[in-house]
């Protein structure tokens, strides 16, 4: 298990990183926290020729509030997201879905953008900025654009991350008055890919639900928005009855795509389960 | 000839765990030789496939300097071997090759072993080996490998039958059909194996010039490995030494004879050079010996009072493509149909087992061997009876265990109980348990609508097996172990073992006991071992057998120097030996305890002025004794485990609260060093319960080879264990310890099962299957409701 022959570069600016993605495109591949990669590099699933190095780059450092939104760069660690009182007030939803994204050693390296860009459909924090509504800055020697979460995502480890594009940073809007936000995920460890994850958010008043978001991971090839769940929980208040609906609604939205450690028909079971739970504390947080 | 209090029985912490939390262990992958090779394998992609054509053309091309070994070019140097036992005339195993030669029987076998000058470069040059295949069909599916239209994994065999084998006591037919309870289970238990921390690892050094091989390696029966590599490869044995470093855990997957690492061995013949191989992660899971994988259905009866009538048990074992060599291979399935039912008072039993080949990696030992299966189908239909009858759970293993009068016994499975503590060990876990408590909790939660369980689950430990099993069974692997132990001038003393150190600590309590026969501290007591060619020969680390065995030897290697070292100073002091006894690093008077000269005045005496001695003494200041177990055929340890969890109908979660166990493993030398022993196998016995499974599709291809994807027991995962002990010492024997290192695992998914089951019986559900999965409960609660 030795990774094969690639070159390394450490570029001490943005600039210097989007020239070469410019000039490598898929050829080179983004060294953050390499918490992925690395295993990918060393099981040789992957072979790119280059590894750019991006842990100097300061600009992609950082989580900071501006103007009710908040700034979380491509390149900060789990532990920071774990440990920032920024996003234990202002993202409530990420703080609770942190201490399940692995352990303490892959926290400790494994960095936002990283989780972002690789889009892997089991992780937390891909469904926590679809039901943010969170928006990706992603830049490259052609410009910069921002493109919304719930775009963002097209596949399996597939995004709109163009060959040339670096994910640079997210702009994630801060927890507004009235606002809930409810995480459950269920995994047979602690730490490991959830088989079934539910993000909610969603405005409460008194015990009517609007702006409902509801966001699956760990169910299909990507996080999903769950549309039609959202839809059947907004504008009512939280009851039994309004729990069915959004069970039942769920269905509509899911497609899970089953594996041996479960089926697609137990996963749609959990995040139903999930979905009801999470809406269950949300609705009893107040 | 009991020890005064002394080192023996204290909870000393072990020297070997603060050199490795320094830093400073010593693994096989950390030792540097000049002129070193690396090598790696190519692997088979099919579970069975025949080898057409194998090109190293394009390897060679991109790693200049690599060389690439087929199995025809290892089998050049190298004879296959073939896992039969002399006592089982009807067993078939064909041969196996280090190295497969023109077909592959699993995914993963090796078909070429490739050498360049880094791992990095092997791997490299592998990947450029182009073997052209015809696929075969693979039997991968455990329960269909011995239909008529099964594919054959070895077509020379005519089938897939490996063993087939029958034990019955009484008539178990006619006390079933007398019985007013029948009950009954149809159990499956997943193929798992052991996953060490530290991979298996090998550098073998064939030194052409005086045509000696050296091997270090992570292995725990180093002789059985020297023995097949003097047989195999034709050097003779005196020229062969395995050395075992530092290991990293072995759970019986480091006990067995691999290809992988003869044809290192061979290589190295080949080459003159030293070479290397360290598994990695991905190719362990498809080389390392796997276990368990069983299918067992069986029924128990019981009459109105609880009292077992009969039990039938019928265990389809299933093997990989190959046995483990040198080792009974059938002994998973062997376990299960002579341990069932074992603790329990019975006349009528039948144990029928067949164990079949798969295209699957080889099989071989893992902890507890067949005996938490043995336990897990016993305790669930016990409990299953219980119920029936309106009895208690704890209350019908107390009715039922062989009483002390009875006893000694030989069970309907033929195993012979001595002395046991079955009683007292149920006792005092209920009192730890507070059981009667926990079921009005229970109760009470029920009402609430939370489902916890209790599992309650009595087990039998077969440990330090003697010569009755091995030696007619023709296996060229000692039940003996030897110990030199030696005063050096100073008058500190070393003890040289043929116990295999491999994380467990034992060589720690070993120094306990030539502590407490020579009258120093523990720390006066270095103890070294893990070299063929300097210790005496011995069995290794396998069967719970280093203290039972190996402390033994080292007991009678102390007792012997204690002699001469009273000899001698008899000769110094002009006083009889008798009179003079070993306390507080001195020769003391016995009748007065007071010093009469130190050992250090010994040690310097004996070892450098013999010019002062009287004409005639010798000093004998090392000696070497050896220990065969003699008194039993084995030290049969017992104990019983408790399981408190809750159960989520919604999701099928289990989230384990409390685990119990009150173990009795003779007399204990260290109690810490025990107490990691079974909450280690407890945790191990929650993973063949809750998460661990090799998967294989129906192509034999396994699916989850990654620690992703397999799941091993986590901390986080893990209750609180609480452990007691009962102490009932072995006869026969100068220490009394039996085993320990089994038990745990041996009980435990037994503990789990159970207490999963008796959360879900309200709900009309039962699972049958080990791992339970989330899935399965919620399957198990579909069907049910």
């Amino acid at each position: 298990m030795k990774a094969p022959r690639f070159s390394y570069v450490r570029p001490e600016s943005l600039e210097r990183v989007l020239e070469l993605l410019a000039e490598h495109g898929d050829e080179a591949r983004i060294l953050a926290g390499g918490q992925s990669l690395m295993p990918t590099l060393n099981m040789r699933l992957s072979e790119p020729r280059l590894l750019i190095d991006i842990n100097r780059i300061d600009a992609l450092k950082g989580i900071s509030l501006e103007d009710g939104t908040v700034r979380v760069g491509a390149l900060a660690r789990h532990a920071e997201l774990l440990d920032s009182p920024l996003v234990a007030e202002h993202l409530p939803l990420i703080a609770a879905a942190m201490p399940h994204v692995a352990h303490v050693a892959v926290r400790n390296r494994g960095t936002f953008g990283g989780s972002i860009a690789l889009a892997d459909p089991a992780a937390e924090l891909p469904a926590c900025a679809v039901a943010l509504d969170a928006a990706f800055v992603l830049a490259s020697l052609r410009g910069r654009r921002t493109v919304p979460a719930r775009s963002f995502f097209h596949g399996l480890y597939e995004t709109e991350l163009a060959e040339d594009e670096l994910l640079v940073e997210a702009r994630i809007p801060a927890l507004a008055a009235g606002y809930r936000s409810s995480f459950l995920e269920f995994a047979r460890r602690h730490g490991d890919f959830a088989l079934a994850g539910i993000c909610c958010h969603a405005r409460i008043d008194g015990a009517v639900l609007s702006d409902v978001r509801l966001a699956c991971f760990g169910s299909e090839d990507r996080p999903r928005f769950a549309g039609a769940a959202s839809a059947a929980a907004e504008g009512r208040a939280w009851s039994g009855e309004v729990k069915e609906a959004v069970k039942a609604a769920l269905g509509g939205d899911l497609d899970p795509i089953g594996n041996f450690h479960a089926s697609a028909a137990t996963r749609l079971h959990l995040a139903r389960v999930l979905a009801g739970r999470a809406l269950d504390r949300m609705a009893a947080a107040g | 000839m009991a020890d005064p209090p002394g080192a023996v029985g204290r909870p000393l912490p072990r020297s070997g765990a603060r050199r490795l939390a320094f830093g400073r262990g010593t693994y096989t992958d950390d030792l540097r030789f000049p002129g070193l090779l690396h090598l790696a394998f190519v692997r088979s992609p099919h579970a069975h496939a025949r080898i057409v054509k194998i090109n190293p053309g394009p390897a060679l091309a991109a790693v200049p300097g690599a060389r690439v070994f087929t199995g025809a070019d290892i089998a050049r140097v190298c004879t296959p071997w073939q896992g039969l036992m002399d006592n089982l005339p009807t067993m078939v195993s064909p041969p196996q090759h280090a190295v497969a030669v023109d077909r592959a029987v699993w995914q993963g076998e090796p078909v070429a072993a490739v050498v360049a000058a880094s791992r990095a470069e092997a791997e490299d040059a592998a990947a450029g080996v182009v073997v052209e295949w015809e696929p075969l069909p693979a039997a991968a599916v455990r329960d269909r490998t011995l239909d008529e239209d099964a594919a054959p994994v070895h077509p020379e065999l005519g089938s897939n039958l490996s063993y087939a084998a029958a034990i019955r006591a009484g008539d178990a037919e006619a006390a079933l059909a007398g019985a007013a309870h029948v009950v009954e289970g149809d159990f499956s238990f997943a193929r798992h194996t052991g996953v060490p921390l530290e991979p298996r690892a090998v550098i073998a050094d064939y030194d052409p010039g005086e045509g000696r091989l050296t091997v270090h390696g992570g292995h725990q029966a180093p002789w059985h490995q020297q023995d097949t590599l003097s047989r195999h490869l034709g050097i003779p044995e005196h020229l062969v030494r395995v050395v075992t470093p530092d290991i990293g855990g072995g759970f019986g997957i480091k006990l067995h004879i691999y290809g992988e690492e003869i044809a290192v061995s061979a290589v190295s013949k080949l080459l003159g050079r030293p070479v290397k191989y360290v598994a990695d992660r991905l190719e362990s899971f498809v080389s390392d010996v796997q276990a368990r994988d069983q299918r067992v259905s069986a029924r128990l009866g019981v009459g109105e009072d609880g009292g077992i009538r009969g039990l039938s048990v019928d265990a389809l074992s299933s093997l990989g493509a190959y046995g483990s060599y040198g080792r009974p291979p059938i002994n998973e399935g062997m376990m299960t149909i002579t341990m069932a039912g074992g603790p329990y008072a019975n006349e009528h039993y039948e144990g029928r087992l067949r164990v079949a080949f798969q295209n699957k990696p080889p099989s071989g030992m893992y902890r507890a061997v067949g005996q938490p299966i043995a336990c897990a189908v016993t305790e669930q239909l016990l409990d299953r009876a219980a119920h029936a009858a309106g009895i208690d759970p704890v209350d019908m293993r107390r009715r039922n265990y062989w009483t002390d009068e009875a006893c000694p016994v030989r069970t309907p499975g033929g195993i012979g109980i001595g002395r046991l503590s079955l009683r007292a060990c149920l006792d005092r876990l209920a009192a730890m348990m507070d059981y009667g408590a926990l079921r009005a909790e229970q109760a009470a939660l029920r009402g609430r609508g939370i489902h916890r369980g209790i599992g309650v689950a009595t087990f039998l430990e077969m440990t330090s097996i003697g010569p009755e099993r091995y030696g007619p069974a023709g296996a060229r692997i000692s039940t003996q172990d030897g110990a030199t132990v030696r005063l050096e001038p100073s008058g500190a003393v070393r003890c040289v073992t043929s116990v295999i150190e491999i994380g467990q600590g034992t060589h720690s309590a070993l120094a306990q006991i030539v502590a407490d026969r020579l009258g120093v501290a523990p720390q006066d007591v270095a103890v070294v071992g893990g070299d063929t060619s300097l210790t005496p020969h011995g069995g290794g680390a396998w069967a719970s057998r280093g203290l039972t065995i190996g402390g033994e030897a080292v007991w009678r290697a102390a007792q012997g120097l204690r002699e001469n070292i009273l000899e001698l100073a008899g000769s110094i002091l002009q006083a009889d030996p008798a009179d003079l006894d070993l306390a507080g690093g001195a020769v003391s008077d016995r009748a007065t305890g007071e010093a009469r000269i130190a050992l250090a005045e010994i040690g310097r005496i004996g070892h450098f002025r013999h010019d002062t001695l009287p004409p005639g003494v010798q000093p004998e200041l090392a000696v070497t004794r050896h220990y065969v177990p003699d008194a039993v055929p084995f030290a049969l340890a017992n104990g019983v485990q408790g399981s408190w969890l809750e159960v989520d109908p919604e999701t099928g979660e289990v989230r384990l609260l409390e685990h119990w166990v009150v173990e009795d493993c003779g007399r204990i030398v260290n109690p810490l060093l025990v107490e990691e022993q079974i909450r280690g196998g407890v945790v191990q016995g929650i993973g063949g319960a809750l998460f661990e499974e090799c998967r294989h599709d129906e192509e034999g291809q396994m699916l989850n080879a990654t620690f992703a994807d397999y799941l091993v027991p986590m901390a986080a995962e893990m209750p609180d264990i609480h452990v007691g002990h009962v102490e009932t010492p072995l006869e026969g024997t100068a220490l009394g310890t039996k085993g320990a290192g089994e038990a745990g695992t041996v009980g435990a998914p037994a503990a789990v099962l159970l207490a999963v089951n008796d959360a879900l019986r309200p709900l009309g559900a039962q699972v049958d299957s080990l791992p339970i999965t989330p899935e399965s409960i919620l399957h198990a609660l579909a069907a049910g409701a």
